[in-house]
Parts: C-alpha cells; sequence; structure tokens
C-alpha cells in the first residue's frame, strides 16, 4: 500500500510568492523566513516523497462565486500555473498523478465526501508558495501533486471537525492504494491574519504558537474551534488554519516534529511545523 | 446545526464574507475577477472608463472604482479582498497600500506599525 510519511503545516503569503520569482531571499526582512524553510527543504530531499498532497485554497484564480466548490480534487495529468491578476509566474506546471487522484476520489466519495472531481485545474499562490518554500525547482518538480481545493473564503465554510475527518478519508484512500508511494501531505494557509476592514493588519502570535503546540500534540482540540472563535482571536482570514487540520487528520497520532518555525513580519503570521510519522 | 458564525457577535471592524456581502459584491468582485485575464488588464489601463462603462456595474460601483476607494468596496458594497486586490494590482495599489486605506492611515503611517516592514 501507499504511504503517508509526513505532513507539513505552512501559511502560503502571495508576497513570498513575489520575493521568490524576484530572488529577493537574502534581503534582511525576508532571510528569516526562507532560512526557516531550510532544514525541511533538507528533510524533504533525504524522505523523497513520490506525492504530495497539497490542502490550499483558491483565492479566485480557477474558481469564482458563480459557482465555489467546498472541496474539489485534481485528477489532471498536469496543473498549470495560473494568472492570478498580476500574470503567469516563472514557475514550471506541476505534474500529477490521475491514476492515484482517481483512486483518492472514488475513495472519498465511496467514504461520503461529496467532491467535485477537477480534471483541469490551474493552481495559484495558495498551492505555489508552499511548494517553492518547501521543493527546489529547475524546469520542473521533484514530487508529483495533486492539489485539494477547500472553500474558505465564502462562508459557509466547511467546520473545523469536518476538514479533519477529510484528512482521516484521505488516509484510508491512500492506504488502500495498491502502490508503494511515499506521500507527503501538506496542509496550507494563515495563521493569524485579516485582511477586511480597519482590522486589516491584526496578528495574534499567541493564538499562533498555541496553534502550532496543539496541531502537534492535541489536535482534536482544534477541531472543536468555530469559525466566529477563530475569527474572533485571529483575524478573519485566519480561519484558513482549518485546511491544517486535513492535513492532521491524515497523520497518525504518533509523529514526531521534525522542524518548527514562526515569523510574523507584516500582516501574517507565517508558520511552519513538520511531521514525520515515528515508524 | 453547529453554530460557526454568531451574528450577535459581530466583530469590530470586521466583514465575515457570507451570503449577504456575497450576494452585495456579485457585480463588483466578478468584474474584479475579470482582471485574471490580460487582454481585460490592458484594456481597463488603455481606457478605464470605456472598461467601465460596458462592465455590469451600478453607477456607484463604477465611482468607488475610480476612485480607488477601497474601503468602501470591502465595508459597504460586498468586495472580497482576494477579488479587489486584482483591481488594485492593475493600477498599482498592491495589498498593503489597500490595507492601509482601509485603516484610514498613510502607507507610511501603515508600514511603521509592523514588525518588519522590510518583507513586502
Amino acid at each position: 500500500m501507499a504511504n503517508i510519511l509526513a505532513g507539513i503545516g505552512t501559511s502560503h503569503v502571495p508576497s513570498i510568492g513575489v520575493v521568490h520569482d524576484q530572488g529577493r531571499h537574502d534581503e534582511p526582512d525576508w532571510k528569516p523566513l526562507f532560512d526557516g524553510y531550510k532544514p525541511v527543504k533538507e528533510w524533504l530531499k533525504e524522505i523523497k516523497p513520490d506525492i504530495a498532497i497539497v490542502v490550499y485554497n483558491d483565492h479566485g484564480c480557477d474558481f469564482f462565486f458563480d459557482k465555489y466548490p467546498t472541496f474539489a480534487i485534481g485528477a489532471a495529468e498536469s496543473y498549470q500555473v495560473g494568472d492570478e491578476g498580476w500574470g503567469r509566474r516563472p514557475l514550471p506546471d506541476f505534474k500529477g498523478n490521475p491514476d492515484f487522484s482517481w483512486h483518492l476520489c472514488n475513495s472519498l466519495v465511496y467514504d461520503e465526501f461529496d467532491i467535485t472531481i477537477c480534471q483541469e485545474m490551474s493552481v495559484e499562490h495558495g498551492f505555489m508558495v508552499p511548494m517553492h518554500l518547501c521543493w527546489d525547482h529547475d524546469d520542473s518538480w521533484p514530487v508529483t501533486v495533486v492539489p485539494v481545493a477547500v472553500n474558505v473564503i465564502q462562508h459557509p465554510l466547511p467546520t473545523a471537525l469536518r476538514c479533519w475527518k477529510l484528512g482521516q478519508a484521505i488516509r484510508r484512500a491512500v492506504q488502500s492504494y495498491p502502490g508503494s508511494q511515499k506521500i507527503v501531505i501538506l496542509g496550507t494557509g494563515g495563521m493569524s491574519h485579516q485582511l477586511n476592514g480597519a482590522r486589516f493588519g491584526h496578528l495574534n502570535s499567541e493564538f499562533d504558537s498555541d496553534f502550532l503546540d496543539r496541531i502537534e500534540v492535541d489536535p482534536i482540540s482544534l477541531t472543536k474551534l468555530t469559525h466566529q472563535a477563530i475569527m474572533e482571536q485571529a483575524g478573519a482570514e485566519a480561519v484558513e488554519l482549518i485546511m491544517w487540520l486535513t492535513m492532521r487528520g491524515a497523520l497518525s497520532n504518533k509523529v514526531r516534529q521534525v522542524h518548527r518555525h514562526y515569523y510574523a513580519p507584516m500582516t501574517t503570521g507565517m508558520g511552519l511545523i513538520a511531521l514525520e510519522e515515528k515508524i | 446545526m453547529s453554530q460557526q458564525v454568531d451574528k450577535t457577535r459581530p466583530i469590530e471592524n470586521t466583514k465575515v464574507f457570507a451570503s449577504e456581502e456575497t450576494q452585495k459584491g456579485y457585480r463588483l468582485n466578478k468584474f474584479a475577477m475579470s482582471m485574471c485575464k490580460r487582454e481585460n488588464r490592458e484594456a481597463f489601463l488603455a481606457d478605464e472608463e470605456s472598461v467601465l462603462a460596458a462592465a455590469d456595474l451600478t453607477e456607484v460601483e463604477r465611482q468607488i472604482i475610480r476612485d480607488r476607494d477601497w474601503r468602501a468596496m470591502m465595508d459597504e458594497y460586498g468586495g472580497n479582498i482576494y477579488m479587489i486586490m486584482k483591481i488594485g494590482a492593475v493600477i498599482g495599489h498592491g495589498l498593503y497600500q489597500i490595507g492601509a486605506h482601509q485603516r484610514g492611515q498613510t502607507y507610511e503611517e501603515f508600514l511603521a506599525t509592523r514588525n518588519a516592514s522590510g518583507a513586502r
């Protein structure tokens, strides 16, 4: 069977993409962020996953409010770098694994997750920023991908508990896949931030620190957070954090923390946690 | 039904983007979304008035775009920040300039409130 080796929780702030494309990684106010990912890049080179399941949200690139799916999963040969309104970024497209994707979709639907299956899907910063933070690329990426898009921008959103259960269902799907692939799952977004209204720029580093603690050792307690509670404490856009629970739900309760990092320079708590299954 | 958003506890200076906002802001957000196409961005930059005139927008919505009134777009007209950012990007107003405007500050005043404002 295929096997989930590890999970990563990471923010996906769009400005990181701009700085990446411009090669400004070593600027004094950016260096701490990129340095924070170096141990994870090295670790991923060692464990060499075959497939990355990336749980993210589309911020108006491939999906709009005419039809905005609660959960949408890619089942394509490749995923194109999208245009979010500032042109196509100079990144290679992402290679998919349709056979694995279709297995995942079949398993999820029969497990009562009625996802939208996408045979064409362009991806954007929510997906791409975590990819280039965690992997180096030349004209291709060293891992194939499955994009899992979650509605965290237009309420009603799926609950934190529902996102956790999706992770558990992804784990069951992986374990019933007749291959020997090594899989890593990324939960992206957050941490604390608010981008609308006069509360723009609200940060809560204490909340973020507590969330990083609990995602590792007590994730069940996080599944009880309402959207209201997250928004009140950590900002309206911090609800993206429920996607970290899908990552964590796909792991067992026997995980080891490989690395953790936090930096909040501007308007978003940029968090990172890497968890590996104990073998 | 699980109570996820509590309307009896409005969050100060915050819009929760739910049914009321997304219905009210549909035209404005759809217009903003059209900026994901290069030809639409080029047309907007070349002749903003013609593009606004042809767009499915009310006259008030056209005016707040002309005025770059980001705060009104989000606070009063159902704009979603992720969509509105796309209009900002075309005309060179980045997220942090939009944010400063929402806070009622100058860009410099806003940057002075940040931990490491070079990270932009």
